[in-house]
């Protein structure tokens, strides 16, 4: 009996366990391994031997090899693929993080229209953000909506109007888009958070006549902290990887098709994948500092969390 | 000696305030109307902002557009007898954006993978709630680890993989198994149906048991039956998120866009344009048009399944 369940337990896990190994646990290996290989041909599989250079070009102390192509696009990882990846996490998650809030508290404070207001709030989760990117496109082309309203004809994205856009304007669009996407998310989590904060504490709070902004302080956040954790951990660790939001919003790497200022870390990844492989080594050294740099991040929150979360 | 000083403080709330208690929940009542009605104003113009995207990309499809008239209005509405439902026709011959073709390779997606995610789902989750076996638990932790690990760390071995498979050379079905296979084990759908399956009392095992039913018949007429409000969420979140795919299908359909998913061409290969070189101009009318047939099919199944969703992903939270 015990035997035949042993075989049969097994049987039931193959396939997950085929394709975990095959497109999971194999691949992890394998990235960290090629990115220790230089010259790798990923077609053949050869390589001129373990380098440390992979992580050096990619980290800007060393110069890209002369002879290979697309220097540029390899050399913009440090120059702008990660900091604007780190602009953008910054700038959109404390912003969304504070709107959703407000927007919960808000929704949870009224009785009729409750469920209408949050389906309506969390249509754009369900949405394309390829979709979602193209329309903003014409929301903010040079005569499109906005510029109409503000009497201007400001250019935000690239390729698509007379002159090219800002550096400043392409992230404006850019963290507006991934605020108004990201949120739907983050209120339906601080919804259900709040419902399930027991009344009684804001009974207290009333018989101790507690302003409304000390209940806020006092009882809401605290209470609420365990959601609000969780969410700041995934949406920094989305945040890191944003690169949907950009293509669907310029499909463009720069403010002008020669330039390279709107890669994000992943949009550098997958990038090198799709211009034909030739440098995936270095790819692969980008995806493991990316790696490193969420798990400290995610490490340095859980951190402050223990002083700060009460469960 | 502290009670006078109570006394004190209690003449003083009364002396200040000036009015007696009735007037007070008065204007308490009349506070927190105008709080209320606030609070209403607000929400409204948040639901103004969710949703004007939608409204503009659907006004935006029915605007008049052609060659000699390449600017569209910015305008709110558009007279009745004005809407150009043409544009739904028009987008039909758009070059590179052969739709038909293109529904036909993302239901094919769609359909296999959502299949695939939920029997490998169900049977994962029967051996780890039901099934006792020796390194039963060493592989679930496994496999919640794998769920650390952003998965831009296997996009290049998993491109590497697809191709020494040989299923990147543009042919039909290699091209949808390369797009779908990397994604058909998802840890937190088995993690989500764990917890269903094991809220099921194992008396219900012992008692199919004595009524001679094998693990098979268990699984299908017991356990299933009695999960489906989860399994219904996992299929939804798994339609949504294959039919939303964009980087990893982009990164295999390169050498051929024939059997591309429809979000991918919407995005790359679709020439909403007129002209050509510096006279090229954009036909955003048309692009619109594209946009509401890739979003439309999500927004009803949303409306649908609304409560699955919303339940799904509140309960412990994915994303796409």
């Amino acid at each position: 009996m015990e035997n035949k369940n042993n075989y049969k337990g097994w049987l039931y896990l193959l396939p997950a366990i085929i394709l975990i190994v095959l497109f999971t646990l194999y691949p992890i290996i394998n990235t960290v391994l090629i990115s220790f290989l230089s010259e790798y041909n990923y077609a053949t599989g050869e390589s001129s031997g373990f380098t440390f250079s992979n992580y050096a070009v990619i980290l800007g102390f060393e110069d890209f090899p002369s002879w290979l192509p697309n220097g540029g696009q390899v050399e913009a990882f440090m120059r702008y693929a990660l900091p604007n990846t780190l602009f953008i996490t910054f700038i959109t998650v404390p912003i969304s993080i504070i709107l959703a809030l407000i927007i919960a508290v808000a929704l949870n404070s009224i009785k009729a229209l409750q469920r209408f207001f949050s389906t309506v709030f969390f249509t754009p989760y369900v949405t394309n953000i390829i979709a979602v990117g193209m329309v903003f496109g014409v929301l903010f082309s040079q005569h499109g909506l906005i510029n109409e309203i503000f009497g201007t004809s400001s250019s935000f994205i690239p390729n698509s109007g007379t002159e090219p856009p800002t550096y400043f304007n392409a992230m404006l669009v850019l963290c507006i888009e991934i605020i108004w996407y990201e949120m739907p998310f983050k209120i339906l989590v601080f919804l259900g958070g709040l419902q399930g904060i027991d009344k009684q504490y804001y009974e207290a709070a009333r018989v101790d006549s507690a302003s409304k902004f000390k209940r806020f302080k006092s009882i809401t956040v605290p209470l609420l902290s365990p959601q609000i954790l969780y969410i700041s951990i995934t949406s920094f660790i989305d945040g890191f990887k944003e690169y949907q939001a950009v293509a669907g919003l310029f499909n463009s790497r720069g403010t002008t098709s020669l330039e390279y200022n709107l890669y994000t870390a992943v949009y550098f990844i997958y990038d090198q994948v799709q211009t034909g492989g030739r440098n995936i080594n270095y790819a692969c050294a980008a995806a493991v500092i990316l790696f490193l740099i969420i798990l400290v991040f995610t490490f340095i929150q859980f951190a402050i969390s223990k002083k700060r979360v009460y469960y | 000696m502290k009670t006078p000083y109570i006394e004190n403080e209690l003449k003083l709330v009364i002396v200040n305030k000036g009015k007696d208690s009735l007037k007070v929940s008065k204007a308490d009542k009349v506070f927190k109307y105008i709080g209320l009605t606030l609070i209403y104003i607000f929400l409204v113009l948040v639901a103004f902002f969710a949703l004007l995207p939608f409204y503009w990309m659907i006004l935006t499809s029915l605007k008049y557009q052609d060659a000699q008239h390449l600017q569209v209005d910015n305008n709110f509405f558009i007279p009745f007898d004005q809407i150009a439902w043409s544009n739904y026709v028009k987008v039909f011959q758009v070059d590179g954006f052969d739709i038909p073709q293109l529904l036909v390779n993302t239901l094919v997606v769609v359909v296999i993978s959502t299949l695939g995610t939920f029997f490998i789902t169900v049977f994962a989750s029967f051996a780890f709630t039901r099934l006792q076996f020796k390194g039963r638990d060493s592989v679930f932790y496994i496999f919640l680890m794998t769920m650390m690990i952003p998965s831009e760390l296997f996009v290049m071995s998993n491109f590497i993989t697809v191709y020494r498979l040989g299923l990147l050379n543009g042919e039909r079905w290699e091209t949808y198994v390369a797009t779908f296979a990397p994604f058909l084990v998802n840890v937190f759908y088995i993690y989500l149906l764990n917890q269903s399956f094991k809220q099921i009392p194992n008396e219900l095992y012992l008692a199919s048991k004595v009524d001679g039913k094998s693990d098979w018949q268990y699984l299908w007429k017991v356990m299933v039956p009695i999960a489906s409000p989860t399994l219904i969420t996992i299929v939804i979140l798994k339609v949504i998120s294959a039919w939303n795919a964009y980087a990893w299908p982009k990164t295999v359909v390169l050498n051929d866009p024939t059997y591309s998913q429809i979000t991918v061409a919407l995005r790359d290969f679709a020439e909403f344009y007129i002209g050509n070189g510096s006279e090229r101009r954009e036909l955003i009318t048309y692009e619109m048009a594209g946009t509401v047939i890739v979003t439309v099919p999500l927004i009803l199944l949303f409306i649908f399944f609304r409560k699955y969703i919303m339940r799904g992903v509140g309960r412990a939270g994915i994303k796409g």
